[in-house]
């Protein structure tokens, strides 16, 4: 059983004076856009009930105007909920007197910004100090711990320049070590990542992912990004209209989506219960014939290479699939004076049926580290599905 | 004619009203207004006699490296050259106390402007209370406020001084609540979630950030006091006002003249240097340093 960081339960955030209006309405079933009409309130967070895992990373997806920032930003009352409690380690934040609170800003949870929100006149490890400044650690101490968490996300380097001097997605690597030098259990990330261009941002992407197996951190990291969300989310809660309308892994929500809405993030039909595996696959892999040549290890690394691959796609003369290589178990079987390529085929890489439906093959597209290959009936090779020919599938269908 | 006639029946007494509220002012409250004077007098006095003190030569030395710090060499050397100027045309002295005039003045509009300009970027109520009254301060003509200062606080340099500075205060309490407003609200979002007490995000966050809009006030406010301080000789103040005053009294051309000249170079002098504190300079050290 995970153990639970954060609880929250019956949250509600309704923006304007006297509340009490909008919550007769609700009671009365009345949705988001008539409570506006009839009474000038908004709606931002309608009863938000679920609870985060210590160590996990939790995606909040939703269109805009959702109320995911509303959300996240109760979690540490940057915004005063209106009704409801959030529970970390079992205290109630809600409860909390100012100073209380404001050492729990401090010292557990850090926040990272969708505008960086970068102090323009600090230089970048003044920034990357700011919340130690903040918490009076003395300068020597604040120094050496921002440095090292510019250091964690590679820019130490740049510890006396100023934020303007940086590019969007060396400035948000400071806002991220801002949050790192606390070492807070919990980061709020409110859509961190979606300034960025989509190079940066999947580097970003990787980047956190790292240091979450540094360091398991809570998470809960705001995205409208399928991709995104699919990528680092151990778990995601989708949002309409300030309801949380679903949670669950990534396959939950793929595989059973809640209502029509959640499945729209998908573009409206969902191609994975229309596609199998064998309409999408493809032959982009460098392949390798087996045999039992002498110094085989070598010559297949070499030719990766050439290819600047990391991983070859091992078949039989007829084509038959036997197993994927990578560049290191090749280096480990040339270290063990192997002659052949058996001793380094990688372990639990099972090959799907051209006929199994795309959907199904989602845990093994997020187990893999390599491209998912795909066989016939024959059991031969038919090419593979990468990650990335994947969720390009189930967002426009495919080619 | 029957038009011009047609108030006569009436006329609002507001003329009487002024007269019994300010003559009710200073009967009952003269000891505290005296007792506002005292900080005044002490510091302008202080500051006279150090300039007045200084060998020239002196001074313009100091002059030239606080120019040059603040605004670079071209306004150091344009500053040096213009205060020997002055010097030659025979308004040293009439020149040292204006400046300490306008300093003193500009430092209790500091003292008392930002703070109340703090107050109002953070009290919106305050702030719709202070705009009225800052427009009212602003656009009465500078002569009017003689009238009531000299009643209160009589006639002299010091209470040319407190004329001067509720004149001039003003822009610094606009610019320093317009500054602060300004500062984008992500930034002190982000203080706030690192867990910054209101008074750490106004000191590390907000007035940094505002300084520029700020140090854009505090010229205004100079500029300013520079004009009333002129004025002032009309209720007794000395400095450059004084040749002014007597030229326009004696049908003097050349002395109106050269107390004219003199007090618009030292208006230059002043402009460019503060300018030069609020803009692009003050960053940009902070930034190569
Ligand atoms: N301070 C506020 N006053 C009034 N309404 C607000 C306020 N802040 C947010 N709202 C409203 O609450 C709802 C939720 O807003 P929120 O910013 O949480 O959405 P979001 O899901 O983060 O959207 P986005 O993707 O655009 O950031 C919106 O309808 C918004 O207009
Ligand atoms: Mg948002």
């Amino acid at each position: 059983m995970p153990q639970e960081k954060v609880i929250v339960s019956g949250l509600f955030k309704i923006f304007g004076p006297n509340p009490d209006r909008a919550f007769k309405l609700i009671d009365a079933g009345k949705e988001k856009d008539a409570i506006f009409k009839e009474t000038g309130l908004t709606v931002g967070v309608q009863d938000a009930e679920f609870s985060i895992n210590a160590g996990e990373i939790f995606v909040v997806m939703g269109l805009s105007g959702s109320g995911k920032s509303t959300l996240v930003r109760m979690l540490n009352r940057l915004i005063e909920p209106t009704a409801g409690t959030v529970l970390i380690d079992g205290e109630d934040v809600t409860a909390m007197a100012p100073n209380h609170l404001r050492e729990l800003r401090r010292h557990s949870m850090s926040m990272v910004f969708q505008s960086f929100a970068l102090m323009p006149h600090l230089t970048v490890v003044q920034n990357a100090a700011f919340g130690l400044e903040i918490s009076g650690i003395n300068k020597a101490e604040r120094q050496k711990r921002a440095l090292d968490a510019l250091d964690q996300v590679g820019l130490k380097d740049w510890a006396r320049s100023y934020p303007r001097e940086l590019s969007g997605g060396m400035q948000q690597r400071v806002g991220l070590a801002r949050a790192l030098a606390q070492d807070p259990s919990i980061m709020l990330m409110d859509e961190a990542f979606s300034a960025l261009d989509p190079l940066i941002r999947s580097e970003m992407q990787d980047e956190l992912l790292k240091l979450q197996d540094q360091h398991e951190r809570t998470v809960v990291f705001i995205s409208h990004d399928l991709h995104e969300a699919m990528r680092i989310g151990d778990r995601i809660a989708i949002m309409e209209g300030g309801r949380i309308v679903q949670v669950g892994t990534p396959d939950d929500i793929l595989n059973n989506p809640a209502d029509r809405y959640v499945s729209s993030f998908f573009r409206g039909v969902d191609p994975t219960t229309v596609f199998s595996v064998g309409d999408v696959a493809r032959k982009s892999q460098l392949t390798l014939r087996w045999h039992k040549g002498e110094g085989f290890p070598t010559a297949a690394l070499e030719q990766m290479r050439q290819e600047d691959r990391d991983y070859a796609y091992v078949l039989n003369r007829h084509q038959k699939f036997l197993g994927v290589v990578s560049s290191d178990t090749l280096d480990e079987a040339i270290e063990r004076n192997e002659r052949n390529l058996d001793g380094a085929l990688l372990d639990n890489i099972e090959p799907v049926s051209a006929e199994t439906p795309l959907q199904e093959i989602l845990s093994e597209v997020r187990k893999y580290e390599c491209p998912v290959p795909v066989i016939n009936d024959e059991g031969q090779y038919m090419g593979v599905i990468s990650k990335r020919t994947f969720l390009r599938t189930l967002e426009h269908g495919a080619q | 004619m029957l038009s011009s006639k047609a108030f006569d029946d009436y006329i609002i007494p507001l003329e009487q009203w002024i007269e019994g509220g300010v003559s009710w002012l200073v009967e009952n409250f003269r000891p505290q207004f005296q007792a506002i004077k005292w900080p005044v007098e002490v510091t302008l006095n202080g500051i006279d006699s150090l300039l007045q003190m200084i060998p020239p030569i002196l001074f313009l030395i100091v002059l030239g490296i606080i120019a040059w710090r603040a605004a670079g060499w071209k306004v150091a050397l344009f500053g040096i050259l213009t205060l020997t100027l002055v010097g030659f045309l025979g308004l040293w002295e009439d020149t040292m106390t204006t400046l300490a005039m306008v300093i003193c003045a500009v430092v209790f509009c500091v003292i008392v402007g930002i703070p109340l300009g703090i107050y109002a970027s953070r009290s919106n109520r305050f702030e719709s209370m202070l705009r009225p009254v800052l427009d009212a301060m602003q656009t009465t003509p500078a002569f009017v406020y003689l009238v009531p200062v000299v009643m209160l606080f009589s006639i002299g340099t010091v209470a040319g001084v407190i004329a001067t500075i509720i004149f001039a205060m003003p822009p610094i309490i606009r610019l320093t609540n317009l500054g602060i407003r300004q500062v984008q609200a992500d930034v002190v979002e982000a203080s706030e979630a690192f867990g910054a007490t209101k008074s750490q995000i106004l000191w590390k966050v907000q007035f940094p950030l505002a300084l520029p809009t700020i140090m854009a006030g505090l010229n205004q406010t100079m500029m300013l006091s520079l004009s009333m301080v002129v004025i002032a000789a009309l209720i007794g103040a000395g400095g450059l006002g004084v040749p002014v005053f007597e030229g326009l009294n004696s049908l003097r051309v050349g002395l109106a003249g050269i107390g004219g000249i003199s007090i618009v170079l030292l208006a230059m002098v002043l402009d460019r240097i503060t300018q030069a504190l609020g803009t692009s300079k003050h960053l940009e050290r902070n930034e190569s340093s």
